[in-house]
């Protein structure tokens, strides 16, 4: 009796894990198909677009620039210890491009915007505003999800984008005027060591990594319980599990696009 | 129009429907009462498909409220919420008119507003409030921007939620007025649920009372003071002396 009862406790906890896992997919899948179907809902999209693309701008931007500063910085002195530091500019390039760009925005889409999903769908739903959506013939799932995920797919690659071309400017900042690289030598070094298959494999990463941070942002915001306690627990739950997927997913398409 | 047959509902353990029949005729206004957490609010969930009955049968004019098509089905229903339930990412007059800004009831945008506006005026607010932003409103002005989305698509059904809930006397009697009055203009069949006891008189036609899941006593509300139910009068009287346990 003494064994059976933590393990009865981690096979619930198993089997509700495994519960979750379905129940978000099939979320997912449902957000999908919403965007596939009409109605559409152009003021939301718009709406989406501003909150996820323009407004995390200066927060995408100045983790890049500082996170390509310091890695050009750890490049320069890691790589002098076997007289490499004139790899700066390329490691710099395919770091930030292949690694570190899309993470980092997906980390910060994440912070910024699953959290804000999460607790603006939440209060909705805590305040009957989900209930009055659907008694007003409007369905949520195409209101308030597809929208939001259709928007966070299409422009965290452009922040990813964005977020690569500052890094590296982060970079070349510090290599020109504190390492003392030629300028045109290190613009030209990062030009000629990126392949597209870097650049492309940067831009699909941002989008599922926008798509994980919507998706989670909307899946917890409309499971969330009663109160401003429900809020809290499901803006917290949100973060936590898009920062995880984001991680996860980043291993599974790094494995796909270099590896195999 | 409205007929509950043996409708069932638990959540979990919990069973707060067991089993409540209730029929609601076209034109009448029906109010619900009872005690907090005795499913009132779940009855009406349950007719707009909010919530799924566990057994049991609801129609509308005679057909299942859970098949056919969902957009003309709620197309026929306006409700107020308890809270208003507003949306706070819209203007006022974009509540009211959020129905007729999509959907199969979709109207241009212009025409919308004006009626929008119009139902604004029925329920006591002045144009110069249709700009603002919900949160810049007292709740007195929310449950009315509340009522008048609710009736913004003229609907044949009206479901109201605890409407005078977190408001002082005196504005409570105006929501009162205001909701007999509109239901009588338009000719609508009214579901109210609430436990205060003057909306009862103002609003109701029919009173029914619910309790321990099921419907115990029904009737004219000119019935309800010697209706000799035993639960009715001791809901009615406040009294904590009764066959409804009241936890002190």
């Amino acid at each position: 009796m003494i064994l059976v009862t933590p393990l009865a406790a981690l096979g619930r906890a198993t089997i509700s894990v495994f519960a979750t896992i379905g129940r978000v997919a099939l979320f997912a899948l449902a957000a999908l198909t919403h965007i596939l179907r009409p109605p559409f809902y152009g003021r939301e999209f718009a709406v989406a677009l501003l909150n996820i693309g323009w407004l995390s701008l200066p927060v995408v931007g100045l983790t890049a620039i500082f996170t390509g500063a310091a890695l050009a910085l750890q490049i320069y002195d890691g790589g002098s210890r076997f007289s490499a530091e004139a790899v700066v500019p390329q490691i710099v390039a395919i770091g930030m491009v292949r690694e570190l760009g899309p993470v980092l925005v997906g980390l910060m889409v994440a912070a910024r915007v699953t959290s804000s999903i999460a607790a603006e769908i939440a209060t909705m739903k805590v305040t009957e505003q989900i209930d009055a959506l659907t008694t007003l013939s409007t369905h949520p799932m195409k209101y308030l999800a597809a929208p939001r995920v259709l928007a966070a797919l299409l422009v965290v690659p452009a922040l990813v984008g964005i977020g690569d071309i500052i890094g590296i400017f982060g970079g070349f900042v510090v290599g020109t005027q504190q390492l003392g690289f030629n300028p045109a030598t290190y613009i030209t070094n990062t030009v000629d060591f990126l392949q597209r298959s870097d650049v492309i494999s940067s831009l699909i990463k941002g989008s599922v990594f926008g798509g994980i941070a919507a998706t989670m942002g909307c899946y917890f915001g409309m499971h969330s319980g009663r109160g401003a306690q429900g809020v809290g627990a499901a803006t917290k739950a949100s973060v936590q599990a898009a920062a995880v997927l984001i991680l996860a997913a980043n291993f599974l398409l790094t494995s796909i696009f270099f590896v195999s | 129009m409205i007929t509950f047959d043996n409708v069932h509902k638990a959540f979990g353990p919990k069973k707060v429907l067991r089993g409540v029949n209730l029929h609601v005729p076209k034109g009448e206004s029906m109010v619900i009462i009872g005690g907090s957490g005795t499913g009132k609010s779940v009855t009406l969930k349950c007719v707009l498909g909010l919530l799924s009955p566990d057994q049991g049968t609801i129609t509308v004019d005679g057909k299942d409220a859970t098949k056919g098509d969902r957009d003309a089905f709620l197309a026929r229903f306006g409700m107020l919420f308890q809270g208003g339930a507003l949306f706070d990412s819209l203007t006022v007059w974009q509540n009211v008119a959020f129905r007729l800004l999509r959907g199969s009831l979709k109207r241009p945008k212009d025409e919308a507003r004006d009626i929008a506006i119009e139902k604004l005026r029925r329920v006591g607010l002045t144009p110069d409030v249709a700009d603002l932003f919900p949160s810049e409103l007292s709740g007195g002005m929310q449950k009315r921007v509340g009522l008048a989305r609710a009736i913004a698509a003229e609907p044949e059904i009206i479901f109201f939620d605890e409407p005078t809930t977190g408001l002082d006397p005196i504005m409570s009697g105006v929501i009162n007025d205001l909701i007999r009055e509109i239901v009588v203009e338009m000719g609508a069949t009214a579901m109210t649920i609430t436990h205060d006891m003057s909306s009862v008189r103002a609003i109701a036609d029919k009173v029914a009372m619910l309790h321990d899941g099921v419907i115990q006593w029904t009737g004219p509300v000119a019935d309800m003071d010697n209706s000799g139910d035993p639960y009715l009068t001791q809901f009615i009287s406040g009294s904590a002396e009764g066959p409804i346990e009241a936890v002190r």
